[in-house]
């Protein structure tokens, strides 16, 4: 099967904006308008991810949700702020397919039972964000990456499973907004203990990095932010989506 | 009117947004009576086969939509899991499925490698180019997959598409005016489109 290949979009005060490292923001534009470009050019999938909704303590912007998602003709993720089972019936509601859980999953991974009882385990994305260490392992973050957490990225891996999410979304916080390629050492540590598909994220810069996160970390798909919206090298804000990414593999 | 179906099972609203762009009259609907006078149904399914039979079930519909669809003969089309309800069952779960259609869905088996559920874009064949829908469909048409269990009908004249995961399975299916797909239409851009519309111009 040919590897999905995933706009991963931020939002923030209901636009989009593009982070490097978790940290310093661009504005992209307004998220309905990016929905109408990802249709002509007929993506794949998309995923929102609310970047300010945990640390903030409140739950997803629903109206902004309902407006995506009927634009969408695409199957469409969202994370952010999804803290209870009937949070994420809410987003479910709202019109998007799969609902995506990190911050949660450290403290309440009971919520992931339910939606994937309910739901199904196709409707539950587990997400996990990471930092890799001096000595070259990797260190797990909840709250868009200002919390620590201690659990060891194998187990938490395996506590995803056994709750019943149907796909992992791995996130590298040093790769993000990069655009120098993926923690490919990451991306293999998490496909190689999963059976689940598994989403690679964070700094992807070319075509190439999204082929190399499949062919050499073993991801059955690839999510990225600043290649889909910047274009050249003084980052110009522009929607685009690469054409048959994996024509040649 | 085209009636899809409500029993409560997710997102429903991606089926009637694509459906009202192609200008179709068509309402998410539990009500008996419009279901009785409904041109075409959509049968969908999300999550486990049991708690779709179930929710399916309790909605107490069930009699309206089968002499809706054995009576008047109106176009129905299952999708997802509302395909394989349309058949005997699941090795998912223990609920009988509606019987319509000779086949039961089966686990992808472990055996094959390959990562389970099966998510993602695939291309389709063919099988009966005769058939309205059939013939509506590009051929390089490719469709949204997630599921993880497949149908496989006993009979080779109930197979309209075909598609592959380490295996042959039926990704359409149909018998006279039941239809089934085992991907999402409603997510699969123009091909979705092309699909819908096809089923569409078969319930005016």
């Amino acid at each position: 099967m040919i590897p999905r290949v995933i706009p991963c979009l931020l939002l923030r005060d209901r636009g989009l904006v593009k982070t490097v490292q978790f940290g310093s923001d661009v504005y992209i534009g307004d998220p309905v308008n990016a929905v109408r470009i990802f249709n002509d050019k007929e993506v794949d999938e998309l995923i929102f991810l609310d970047i300010d909704a945990t640390r903030e303590g409140r739950g997803p912007d629903l109206e902004v949700l309902h407006e995506i998602a009927g634009e969408s003709f695409m199957p469409v993720a969202y994370g952010g702020g999804i803290s209870s089972f009937e949070d994420a019936q809410r987003v479910i509601r709202a019109g998007v397919e799969k609902v995506v859980i990190n911050s949660t999953s450290y403290r309440a991974l009971d919520v992931i039972r339910e939606v994937s009882a309910v739901y199904g385990a196709q409707a539950v994305v587990g997400a996990i964000d990471a930092k890799k260490t001096l000595l070259g392992g990797h260190k797990l973050y909840s709250c868009s990456g200002t919390r620590e957490e201690k659990v060891k990225l194998a187990d938490h891996l395996a506590a995803l499973v056994e709750a019943g999410v149907g796909e992992i979304f791995v996130n590298s916080i040093d790769r993000d907004g990069k655009m120098s390629g993926y923690d490919i050492d990451l991306i293999r540590k998490v496909s190689s203990a999963t059976p689940t598909p598994v989403i690679a994220c964070g700094g992807a810069g070319s075509v190439a990095d999204l082929v190399e996160a499949v062919e050499k970390g073993g991801a059955s798909a690839v999510a990225a932010g600043s290649i889909f919206v910047f274009r050249g090298k003084h980052k110009a804000v522009l929607i685009n989506y690469p054409k048959d990414a994996f024509a040649n593999v | 009117m085209i009636a899809i179906i409500d029993y409560d099972i997710g997102n429903l609203g991606a089926i009637a947004n694509m459906l009202a762009r192609l200008g179709a009259n068509a309402a998410i609907t539990n009500d008996a009576d419009k279901v009785g006078s409904a041109t075409g149904l959509i049968l969908p399914g999300n999550g486990s086969f049991d708690a779709c039979m179930r929710g399916l079930r309790a909605t107490g519909l069930l009699a309206s939509i089968e002499k809706r669809v054995f009576d008047a003969k109106v176009p129905i089309l299952g999708i997802c899991v509302g395909a394989q309800m349309i058949g005997n069952g699941s090795e998912e779960g223990e609920e009988k499925g509606l019987g319509w259609i000779d086949m039961t869905a089966h686990k992808f088996p472990a055996s094959s490698g390959l990562r389970v559920p099966h998510m993602g874009w695939g291309n389709v064949r063919v099988t009966q180019s005769a058939d309205p829908i059939g013939s509506a469909l590009d051929p390089d048409s490719r469709f949204y997959f997630v599921h993880s269990y497949f149908l496989k009908p006993a009979a080779r004249r109930n197979v309209i598409l075909e598609a592959n995961y380490g295996l042959d399975f039926a990704a359409g299916v149909v018998e006279g005016n039941i239809y089934g797909v085992q991907f999402h239409p409603e997510k699969s851009h123009r091909y979705g489109k092309s699909l819908l519309r096809a089923f569409k111009d078969l319930c005016e």
